[in-house]
């Protein structure tokens, strides 16, 4: 997850070169692991994955430039089982237009933290079928893990402590200390 | 958000942000699996005193796609309503362990009254003709649906037929001017509250006059009993004047809508089958019932309720 | 045979003078008034008027066939906690005063708990069904000054007419509760904005006003004395004003609540405000207030009504209509403001006593020789009503919380205090 704070006290974990370098790899990473494309579709968890979901199937798309990756978009608010640290976000809404039974799903996150999000995604995609297999890919891997999750594709390892804000763009991650919110 | 009794409560915040959810809910409900976890573990009451099958299933499919248990009282009217079984019926069934009872009252303030007895949260299913907030909200739901409108300025609005009876129309004229509509009121004398000189209308006594020039079009239901009453001298003539006939259908816009919010008296406020009826978008109206009430219960029984001003 | 009473150093109101002084009672009676009087029991009235006991037109004491919302005895302890030593009974009750049996039955528990002077009133009409006259001559003669159907009003004016004549005859004063029935079907609050935005049914004013004027011109062809139960519109004490100007034989009350209370409370959906007629506007709160100056409104008058707490809990359109007032009416007159302390007594003993036909026992100046019916009342003291605290067995005072002022210390019944510092004494 992410938040679009920046200050004085944030550091830069990731440049925007890195970003697109790890989206690239992943990008690879995917296509070599599965064999290919076929079955494959992208879906990005709203709102901190979609864009990601997206930039990773445009990349897709340009190493099999044959078959076009479906790409959707989860909101996973209402299958959250805790207090809403990523409440309704308003106009975030769901969109999968297209049919998951029997494909191989890449969710796609900004931020891995504690994987409440994607046990909540896993339970919402089963709302639109049922998927082969369901993959991981997220950009920053944080840590501290409350759950049996992890990914399969990472774009960076980053330790961080449990106060801290991460926020991970196009334009780069940012890492800001003791933040008050728990995010 | 602790309750949903009238639109004025709810205020034009509170209603944009039920319209917002609503387009969640309705993304739910297109999915092979229409059903989220959201208020799992939670218990939603329906208490109708006055029958509404339509109206209390609507809330009972809401509150089951999302996952909350549901309860069903249905007194009947015969058994009517001493101050003593209304209380001793809230307040047993809240001991159960109910996080939201959804009323319906043939008595005005009910919903406020009940509150006392209660720690639960309160939605109004219609209090005599009082209100009846969850029908106006489907029905600016699906005139944004219709116009891809945010908000309804410039809009003009004609709610035609029995006004002074009617709570449909008493929340509506709330919730369509609070989004910016403008509102007229068509009606003959005798079916007007006796002084709306305070409400952000204006009013007509002919139909013939503002058909032409309005947006939507909202016939309300006139009960036969009203003839009876006095209030119209028969249903015939209320139906020649007031009724949507052929030519009435011809004379509007042509990108007007026609609504309804059911059931309907065929032959006096409808001369004409809906179905016959381009514009009618009365079948989105019963459509979008359960999207909308999944909003509302969600507002003021999941997580969503701690919205706050997070992004 | 008693021992003497001395009340001692409040100010003695009376029609015309209000000294400082002393007042001494013995056997029943005032035996002196003055400066520095001696008795064996003494009672203080420092910063207190003093003056002859309250007398209510118009309460509803629930006995018989209403015990659990108030009884005789509970209805007079918190009259005479309210300043009162004599109430009239409307008869509204179950089965009605219609008949002798019923009257002296109301009399007799009256006598019984010993407190206030209970003046039964009859039914204009047998049952109050409004279709035939009651058998006026026969209460007349048992006693009864003061008939009414209240809870309705007579609405065949060819009955009224004819119970105007027969009343002229007996030389009694019929009272009529002014409400057109039809005009008010379903009625849960005043015909206005409010009602409205709540989609209820409203009392329209010209409900009170038609019946009013018609029965003005009724007074006018019979020469009968008609009593008008509490007003609440502004036309109807213009209507009132302008037929004493013409001379007619025409008293009228208004209530403490009507003085005070307006249609906007009814917004809150809490049916301890519904009454009948019910609260109206502020012009026609001003209008009664002016007619209370004017002599227009001859009494304030309670029209206590107390219902059973569950019977209040119901909704708006089912919960019976009614308020208390005994005890909380001095306290909202003087919080109002409206007249001078004199005309507070006036309205409040001296011309009720007159208009019950009462007043060789009630309503006179505190002199010498005067029966010793007596409210002492300190107007300045402010307090707040707790229901748990009222003496009523119901608790529907739409006064709940609110600061009142002017509240009754003592209050002497027939020479023996019922109330002293503000305890009822039995």
């Amino acid at each position: 997850m992410s938040k679009s704070v920046s200050s004085s006290a944030s550091r830069e974990a990731m440049t925007a070169a890195d970003v697109r370098r790890a989206i690239v790899r992943i990008a690879h990473e995917i296509v070599e692991r599965n064999h290919g494309v076929v079955g494959l579709a992208i879906v990005g968890l709203q709102r901190g994955g979609t864009w990601l979901g997206e930039e990773i199937a445009a990349q897709i798309n340009k190493i099999e430039s044959e078959v076009s990756v479906p790409v959707g978009a989860l909101d996973v608010s209402l299958h959250r089982d805790d207090i809403s640290l990523r409440p309704v976000s308003l106009g975030a809404i769901s969109n999968i237009p297209f049919d998951l039974s029997g494909a191989t799903v890449v969710l796609v996150d900004d931020v891995l933290y504690t994987g409440r999000t994607v046990r909540a995604a896993m339970e919402g995609l089963n709302n639109y079928g049922r998927p082969r297999a369901v993959q991981l890919a997220v950009l920053v891997d944080r840590g501290h893990r409350e759950l049996p999750i992890r990914p399969d594709f990472v774009g960076k390892n980053l330790p961080t402590h449990r106060g801290d804000d991460v926020s991970a763009t196009r334009d780069g991650v940012f890492v800001t200390p003791n933040s008050e919110v728990k995010s | 958000m602790k309750h949903l009794r009238s639109i004025d409560e709810l205020g034009v915040d509170g209603l944009v942000d039920l319209l917002q959810l609503t387009d969640h809910m309705a993304e739910i409900n297109q999915r092979p699996v229409p059903k989220v976890p959201a208020l799992r573990g939670r218990t939603v009451a329906s208490l109708f005193f006055e029958d509404s099958t339509r109206t209390r299933l609507s809330f009972e499919t809401a509150a089951k796609r999302l996952s909350a248990d549901t309860m069903t009282f249905n007194v009947s009217t015969s058994s009517v309503n001493k101050g003593e079984s209304l209380r001793d019926t809230v307040a047993t069934i809240t001991d159960m362990g109910v996080d939201a009872f959804v009323v319906r009252h043939k008595s005005v303030g009910i919903p406020w009254q009940i509150c006392q007895w209660t720690k639960a949260s309160i939605i109004n299913a219609g209090d005599g003709a009082h209100q009846h907030p969850t029908q106006a909200l489907v029905d600016c739901y699906t005139i944004r649906e219709a116009t891809h409108a945010q908000n309804f300025a410039g809009m003009k609005i004609a709610i035609v037929g029995d006004i002074k009876h009617s709570r449909v129309a008493r929340s509506n004229i709330q919730a369509f001017t609070l989004l910016g509509a403008s509102v007229v009121l068509v009606a003959p004398p005798t079916l007007l509250p006796p002084d709306v000189s305070h409400w952000p209308v204006t009013v007509s006594h002919r139909l013939n006059e503002v058909i032409g020039g309005v947006d939507v079009l909202y016939m309300l239901r006139l009960q036969s009993e009203r003839m009876a009453q006095g209030h119209v001298p028969t249903l015939r003539e209320y139906s020649e004047q007031y009724g949507l006939t052929q030519q009435r259908v011809q004379a509007l816009k042509s990108d007007a809508i026609v609504m309804h919010p059911g059931p309907m008296n065929r032959g006096v406020e409808m001369q004409i089958d809906p179905s016959d009826v381009k514009n009618s978008l009365i079948h989105r109206q019963v459509a979008n019932g359960v999207s909308v009430r999944m909003a509302v219960l969600f507002k003021l029984l999941g997580s969503g309720s701690n919205l706050g001003g997070q992004a | 045979m008693s021992k003497s009473l001395v009340i001692k150093g409040g100010t003695i109101v009376n029609r015309d003078s209000q000294v400082i002084g002393d007042v001494k009672i013995e056997n029943g009676r005032v035996v002196e008034v003055g400066k520095n009087l001696k008795g064996e029991n003494q009672l203080d009235a420092s910063g207190c008027i003093v003056s002859s006991g309250f007398v209510d037109l118009h309460a509803h004491l629930r006995e018989p066939g209403k015990e659990e919302a108030e009884t005789i005895e509970t209805g007079s302890r918190a009259g005479a906690l309210g300043g009162y030593t004599a109430l009239v009974a409307m008869p509204n009750t179950d089965p009605p005063q219609d008949s002798v049996a019923v009257i002296d039955f109301v009399r007799e528990q009256g006598k019984r708990a010993g407190l206030v002077d209970v003046v039964p009133s009859g039914c204009i009409t047998l049952g109050r069904q409004g279709e035939s006259l009651a058998p006026m001559a026969e209460l007349a003669t048992a006693g009864v000054t003061l008939f009414t159907d209240d809870g309705n009003g007579v609405q065949d004016a060819a009955l009224m007419r004819r119970a105007l004549e027969y009343a002229k005859g007996l030389g009694v004063t019929l009272a009529q509760h002014c409400e057109v029935a039809e005009l008010t079907k379903g009625a849960v609050m005043n015909e206005c904005s409010c009602c409205t935005d709540l989609g209820l049914p409203g009392w329209p004013s010209i409900a009170e006003e038609l019946m009013v004027f018609r029965d003005i011109e009724l007074v006018r062809i019979t020469g009968a004395s008609m009593h008008f139960l509490h007003l609440s519109t502004e036309r109807s004490v213009e209507l009132v004003r302008a037929a004493k100007r013409d001379g007619l034989p025409i008293t009228a009350e208004a209530t403490p609540h009507h003085l005070s209370l307006t249609q906007e409370l009814l917004a809150s959906y809490n049916p301890v405000y519904k009454v009948n007629p019910p609260l109206r506007s502020n012009a026609d709160i001003q209008a009664l207030k002016d007619g209370l100056r004017d002599g227009t409104i001859d009494a304030i008058a309670t029209d206590h009504a107390p219902h059973p707490r569950r019977d209040k809990e119901m909704s708006l359109d089912m919960a019976p209509p009614g308020m208390l007032g005994l005890e909380t009416a001095l306290g909202v007159v003087l919080a109002e403001d409206a007249c001078e302390i004199r005309d507070v007594v006036a309205l409040m003993s001296w011309n009720p006593a007159k208009i019950a036909r009462i007043d060789d026992e009630h309503g006179g100046d505190v002199i010498a020789g005067a029966n010793a019916n007596l409210c002492v009342f300190d107007p300045q003291l402010t307090w707040s009503v707790d229901p748990e605290r009222l003496a009523s067995k119901s608790i529907n005072t739409p006064y709940i919380g609110r600061t009142l002022r002017g509240r009754v210390r003592h209050t002497i019944f027939k020479g023996t205090p019922t109330v002293i510092d503000g305890q009822a004494q039995r």
